[in-house]
């Protein structure tokens, strides 16, 4: 074994130096340089993909949290009032009302400009109907100024925020090049202003031909019910389920059968879900449609297997120690699960149910299946109850509604839309975090 | 109480997993305090049987135990023996220490609380005192009771795991290889401990060291094989004895 230090030795050794590399280290060498290149390429490419996608978010959905809008401070009296409800035409004669007291405004900042009365029906849309429907509910306030503040139509919004250019611009009944015209002086003599879009983050949608009006605070609540239903049901049942597979089922054909039936069940696609839901929640149950009570259910079944899965994952990092340790001193298995190892395995659990909730917000088709849609998201449940039960429809259901209607204004808002739905999943992502870190405790 | 007098003895006791015959035919008398000694090289069954006294083998699905073990005279695999009453009276340290991940307090009182051993506040504080100075770390841990238990040093944990174990008031300790993590010191302490143990305790200890078994037992049992080849008098077992299985062991040709 000491041939090595043996000078004559039978094999004479080749004497390398430390000092040059060989050729086999060196291809060594290079093909690690090599695959580090690879990878930081993969990430930079990932992360170019990620940056793409956020800045064309952002580009094309800001603009909506603006709108351009008129203020205007305009009053009525009670015999004009009478008049109009007493005219066979009420709306048309509150338009032509505003349209008087709007003439002699746009006369005073010394606006001169031929137009007819459709232009200010194009710039504002019906502004009739809304100072009717405000009069007649506040009646109290007629023979006093009330600031208005009127949404300019979505054409006019649009070609503020440079998404129609004059030149593209062919007359029509929607619109026409001298109402850019008229809509421009008006912008710079004050009167139309860029404002904050509160009613986008607060309102509920609109008909098809009034973008401006659309908001998405509707299908937000019918997502809040929503998610809460998907809670309440799948954790304890997910959780509870887990519990009795991983800590207390014998092993044998049957437990093995719902574990491979689990696994499957989280590939399933969610559209199958959604039409089991019209099934057996509305046809066969008959709960009402486009609930977020019936959406909830759907999608609990859909998030049940990621939190089973994720819940087993965590009870079987628990080192088997702590449950011997339980089980030396005299404690019952459930004491032992339920004293320690649960505790130990929460953040997990929490982790996954969090995903959980995530994907099931960002659902669409089965909403869409089980009559969702972004449509019926009319207004706010009057009761916490009526929450579960009136019609609503959700976040991605209201956006992929938007994006399917022709006019453009409305293509923004599924921007928009999008926007605040990516806000919710990454406060649910940094919730998931925080209470990660919280729990978290080494053994 | 006679010193000599028997706590635990185990007549035709069989264990398989699944087709393995694990143990076989195993006949032992254990006596009151006192330390005894189970030796044997790997997978001779000795920690296996250890786990019989006190049911932690009903724990594996595919083990089954056969055969007649009797604490004071009462069968612990009898159809109205509940293990969780069992192992109340029959307490463990296991190889590795396994604090739980709670405070030193809580680890200590976590036994008496769930077997109701105190009835007020007071009462468990006296508990927690008495059974951190039988497990001999009260003085180094009285200042940080609140602190986690997986903060201390590994022989401060198994100490700490021996008081946990005495705090539910056991009548008999099994400790399965209770230093083998543990550095010569914190052994030194430990086997220390375990000697003063033995006035309250019936201990039985499985150890791969036939220094220690020598050191703290009084009696010695040899298994080989799932076998219980020998068993007497440590004295006995170390300079004179009876099988040829033992002698090899001990002089460490097999093993």
């Amino acid at each position: 074994m000491t041939d090595i230090s043996m000078g004559n030795s039978s094999h004479p050794r080749k004497t390398t130096s430390l000092h040059s590399i060989d050729a086999r280290t060196k291809r060594r060498n290079a093909s690690e340089t090599r695959f580090r290149y690879y990878g930081i390429s993969a990430v930079f490419i990932g992360l170019l993909f990620l940056v793409f996608l956020a800045a064309s978010i952002l580009r094309s959905g800001l603009p909506v949290f603006t709108q351009w809008t008129l203020n205007t401070s305009f009053s009525l009296t009670q015999e004009e009032f009478d008049k109009a409800e007493k005219s066979i035409l009420k709306t048309k004669s509150y338009e032509s009302l505003f349209n008087q007291f709007l003439l002699e405004k746009l006369q005073r900042k010394g606006i001169d400009l031929e137009f007819d009365k459709k232009s200010i029906e194009r710039i504002l849309g019906k502004t009739g109907g809304i100072l009717r429907e405000y009069y007649r509910s506040n009646p109290d306030k007629l023979g006093e100024p009330v600031d208005f503040a009127l949404s300019t139509s979505s054409r006019i919004d649009g070609y503020f925020k440079g998404r129609i250019k004059r030149e593209n611009v062919t007359d029509s009944r929607f619109l026409q090049k001298s109402d850019i015209d008229l809509a421009e002086a008006m912008r710079d003599s004050g009167l139309i202003k860029r404002a904050f879009n509160w009613n986008f983050i607060f309102g509920a949608d609109s008909g098809v031909d009034n973008p401006g009006g659309a908001g998405i605070g509707a299908s937000v609540v019918g997502s809040f019910f929503m998610m809460l239903v998907v809670l309440l049901l799948s954790l304890p049942i997910g959780v509870a389920a887990s519990i009795y597979l991983e800590e207390f089922a014998p092993q044998n054909r049957i437990t093995d059968i719902i574990e491979v039936n689990i696994s499957n069940l989280a590939a399933v696609p969610s559209i199958v879900f959604g039409i089991l839901g019209l099934a057996v929640f509305i046809q066969f149950l008959h709960l009402p449609q486009s609930a977020p009570l019936v959406g909830g259910l759907v999608l609990a079944l859909m998030t049940l297997p990621t939190i089973i899965i994720s819940t087993r994952v965590s009870l079987k990092a628990v080192p088997p120690s702590i449950r011997d340790a339980a089980l030396g001193v005299g404690a019952s298995k459930m004491q032992s699960v339920f004293h320690h190892v649960l505790p130990l395995a929460m953040p997990g659990i929490l982790t996954g149910t969090i995903i959980g909730l995530a994907q099931a917000l960002g659902e669409t088709a089965p909403l869409l299946i089980i009559g969702m849609v972004g449509f019926v998201a009319r207004g706010y449940p009057e009761t916490f109850l009526d929450g579960f039960v009136e019609p609503n429809s959700a976040m991605p259901a209201q956006i992929y509604t938007w994006a399917a209607r022709a006019d453009a204004g409305f293509y923004e808002k599924a921007w928009g839309g999008i926007i605040i739905l990516l806000a919710f999943l990454l406060s649910m992502n940094i919730i998931a975090i925080i209470l990660r870190r919280r729990f978290e405790r080494r053994w | 109480m006679n010193a000599n007098s028997i706590k635990i003895t185990s007549r035709n006791v069989q264990v398989y997993y699944g087709d393995t015959h694990a143990i076989k035919d195993v006949n032992v008398d254990i006596q009151d305090k006192s330390v005894t000694a189970f030796i044997g090289p790997s997978g001779c069954g000795k920690s296996t049987f250890l786990r019989c006294l006190n049911r932690m083998n009903d724990t594996i699905d595919i083990c089954q135990v056969s055969g007649d073990i009797q604490l004071d005279g009462e069968d612990i695999y009898d159809k109205r023996v509940d293990p969780v009453q069992l192992r109340a009276k029959v307490g463990m340290v296991f190889q590795k220490p396994n604090p739980f991940p709670k405070s030193i307090y809580d680890n200590v009182a976590y036994g008496p609380r769930i077997h109701g051993l105190a009835k007020n506040k007071g009462e468990l504080d006296d508990i927690v005192e008495k059974s951190l100075r039988r497990g001999a770390i009260w003085d180094e841990v009285k200042d940080r009771l609140d602190e986690p238990g997986t903060g201390l040093s590994g022989g401060q944990q198994q100490r700490l795991c021996i008081a946990r174990a005495v705090a539910t008031e056991p009548e008999v300790l099994l400790m399965d290889e209770p230093c083998s993590a543990l550095d010569p010191i914190a052994t030194a302490q430990i086997e220390e401990l375990i000697d003063e143990l033995r006035e309250n305790y019936s201990v039985i200890i499985v150890t791969h060291s036939m220094q220690q078994a020598a050191r703290v037992s009084q009696k010695t049992a040899f298994f080989h094989l799932g076998n219980l080849v020998e068993f007497g008098e440590t004295g006995e077992i170390f300079t004179n004895p009876r099988d040829e299985r033992t002698e090899s062991y001990i002089t460490g040709r097999i093993g």
